[in-house]
């Protein structure tokens, strides 16, 4: 009994933070973005610097009619909000937040979460291609070729960080961390950060979505609480790869003075910051260019990152 | 997805089919649509993509027929006249004052330098000599309405790149000279200032000095989207070497302003043909070699740093000039004698030219116009093809149009 209650308490906390960070972080950008372009942001809805901007958005959203395009394939299109989302959940199970805080400490977690996390592009595919819209189908292609292009550093850092390790679990990660280790797989946090950008198809590397060119790429004919989604899935997204390269790169839970999980969250806080600060920053890549960075930089980038991982472990004995 | 189109009735496709349809060729490369199922070989058929007329990037109702194989554009052809409001055939029926209130309207960021052309054309005719005072204001306010114009695509431009930021720094910016331009002349947009023989009023009392205090914000803040965006990596990457004109194509196509400079065409009527006061001020023509995107959005931020300077030399002018009046009086009923006449400016876009012919009436029997951006986007047939869909969208941007400007 208490094992099932146990197991239940932790899902309920995983489902809350799942529903409740991607908000924050949504409406830290809204504010951060208006700040650092000269604005206020939302000020109105909930009184007080506009908290509840997001509350409002999705009681619009919910309000607003779910239009399906006659020429849509009508069973995909509907569920690609969902392929695009769950992931993004399924993920947050095996995050660690502080020692012993993890949903469910998987011996292959890192494994586990650089497979489910691929999933979640399925969705942008789908809905590109299940929305009978050209527009669509160029942002479901654009996605399937940024597919190819950041997912090998992608994994390829992260097995940096593995193979540092000796684990493929995260708690067994983060517990191994020492704090050399920020110099050490400093190239490989750089790279892994860059590429989870571009699985999120967040600025600067936007382009299946890139609404000067291709409207809303998949996004184009989703109205109502399926297009709510779909930036929920976004939000859920930044949160994911933030706290991923918070326990993979930045140690996680260790640090002085405060409490772990207080820690973790302030990382995750930080690099949340950081992926909005870039957005506001950044022009959009272009497609071609995007597989250049990756093919030219990135990959020789994470390969150097493995090799010196390899040495530093094989001296260190 | 199944067929929809009746087999040889439309070369368009909903997406996502490719197989077995007519125009089927061997391809190069493989591209987004679906490869022949049926055929022998591999066969991609290429997408009629239409780009408008309603398009976050057309700026409002152009339409581009874009012929796409993959992403890659194999033809294009830019469809007009969705925003046609027969500007010109209702020149015929205003009177003289009633025109510059249509005229300001066609390109509508630069509706003080619209005016300016019909008011010259009447002027001409009626062999009327503006009061110098008059001159010189309204060659200030012809450089801020260029200024007000050239930041709004300083600031749209990388917005259609995907780079949020610049265009509130721009807007920023268009606030602070806008401010100064509503209270001369109460419009925000749509000046009205401009009258024959003159200028609608006399300037606010303290008015210039407020003006030339709006200048001076303008240029000190104008670096702010200079460092932000002209040597990021990405806006190189996205807009050099891409879509280069050069001048032949230009000469052909009568391209002119801004993105004729950028391509090295040693233009501008401000210098070559003085209006106004221009012939007593230095104006510096910016020219850029490179003819690309990046060198148009370099010519047009340099060219808001000229006016920005004239702006302040026809202020300085205005301090030292005598008091006097800004206006002529007019007759109750202005008819123009009989004759024709070609006044052209350099518009912030570039060249605005009005034909003008009268046949003595309070009405012109015709009065044609030549807007820059009908002239401008017509080039786009010849700069697409071979580009990419996101090429599209950095070319188009620094094509700096506006949509009633090409449809009149």
């Amino acid at each position: 009994m208490a094992v099932v209650l146990d197991v239940a308490v932790r899902l309920a906390v995983i489902v809350a933070a799942f529903l409740v960070l991607p908000l924050i972080a949504g409406q830290a950008e809204h504010k951060v973005m208006a700040h650092m372009q000269a604005r206020l942001g939302p000020m109105r809805a909930g009184g007080f610097h506009g908290w509840a901007q997001l509350i409002a958005d999705g009681v619009k959203f919910a309000q607003k009619e779910e239009v399906v395009p006659a020429a849509a394939d009508r069973r995909v299109f509907a569920l690609a909000p969902a392929v695009a989302l769950i992931p993004y959940l399924v993920v947050l199970v095996v995050v660690p937040v502080g020692p012993g805080l993890v949903g469910v400490d998987l011996d292959a977690g890192l494994f586990f979460v650089l497979a489910v996390m691929g999933i979640g592009v399925l969705g942008s595919i789908m809905a590109g291609w299940a929305s009978g819209n050209k527009y669509s189908v160029l942002g479901g292609i654009r996605s399937a070729a940024q597919l190819v292009s950041y997912e090998l550093p992608l994994v390829l850092a992260a097995s940096s960080v593995a193979m540092a390790a000796g684990t493929l679990s995260l708690p067994g990660i983060v517990e191994a961390w020492r704090w050399w280790w920020l110099p050490w797989q400093a190239i490989g946090a750089v790279v892994f950060f860059t590429a989870g950008l571009a699985e999120l198809r967040r600025p600067p590397f936007d382009m299946p979505i890139a609404e000067s060119e291709i409207i809303m790429g998949p996004m184009t004919e989703y109205t109502g609480m399926r297009f709510a989604l779909f930036m929920l899935a976004e939000y859920a997204g930044i949160i994911v790869l933030s706290a991923l390269t918070t326990v993979l790169f930045l140690g996680g839970w260790h640090g002085p003075l405060l409490p772990g999980p207080v820690w973790t969250l302030l990382k995750v806080a930080a690099l949340v910051f950081v992926v909005i600060w870039v957005r506001v920053s950044y022009p959009r890549l272009r497609e071609d260019q995007l597989q250049r960075l990756a093919w030219v930089g990135l990959v020789p980038l994470a390969l150097v990152q493995l090799a010196l991982t390899g040495i530093v472990r094989v001296l260190a004995g | 997805m199944s067929e929809r189109h009746a087999e040889g009735t439309s070369r368009e496709l909903h997406v996502g089919i490719g197989a077995g349809a007519e125009a089927v060729r061997p391809a190069p490369g493989d591209g987004p649509a679906a490869p022949g199922a049926q055929g022998k070989e591999l066969a991609t058929e290429d997408m009629v993509l239409n780009i408008g007329p309603q398009h976050p990037s057309t700026h409002g109702v152009l339409r581009l027929r874009l012929t796409l194989d993959g992403e890659l554009i194999s033809s294009a052809e830019p469809i007009v006249g969705y925003m046609h409001r027969g500007a010109e055939k209702l020149f015929e029926v205003r009177d003289y004052r009633q025109i510059i209130v249509l005229a300001n309207r066609h390109d509508w960021l630069s509706a003080f330098a619209n005016e300016l052309g019909v008011v010259l054309a009447v002027e001409r005719m009626l062999g009327m000599e503006t009061p110098p005072r008059a001159v010189w204001t309204r060659t200030l306010l012809a450089e801020l309405n260029r200024v007000l114009n050239h930041l709004m695509f300083l600031g749209s431009y990388p917005l259609e790149l995907g780079a949020i930021t610049p265009v509130f720094y721009a807007f920023r910016e268009r606030e602070t000279l806008q401010a100064v331009m509503e209270e001369v002349s109460g419009g925000r947009m749509h000046y009205m200032f401009n009258r024959v023989g003159g200028l609608k009023e006399e300037l606010p009392e303290g008015w210039s000095d407020r003006a030339a205090r709006a200048v001076a914000d303008v240029r000190r803040r104008l670096p702010d989207i200079e460092n932000l965006i002209v040597d990021n990596e990405i806006f190189l990457a996205r807009t050099r070497g891409v879509g280069v004109l050069d001048r032949e194509t230009i000469m052909q196509y009568g391209v002119s302003g801004p993105i004729a400079r950028a391509s090295g065409v040693d233009m501008d009527l401000r210098r070559d043909e003085p209006y106004l006061a221009y012939g007593e001020l230095p104006v510096r023509v910016v020219t850029r070699e490179a003819g690309d995107c990046h060198a148009r959005f370099e010519v047009l931020l340099e060219q808001v740093k000229v006016s920005l300077d004239l702006a302040d030399a026809c202020l300085e002018r205005l301090r030292e000039l005598p008091p006097g009046p800004i206006n002529q009086r007019l007759p109750k009923v202005l008819k123009v004698p009989e004759g024709h006449t070609y006044a052209w400016t350099e518009n912030p876009l570039g060249l605005n030219g009005y034909y003008l012919v009268s046949r003595g009436e309070k009405t012109p029997w015709r009065l044609k116009l030549r807007s820059a951006s009908y002239n401008n986007v017509q080039v786009l047939r010849e700069t697409l093809p071979g580009h990419l869909v996101s090429d599209m969208v950095a070319i188009l941007g620094s094509m700096f149009f506006v949509v009633g400007d090409i449809d009149k």
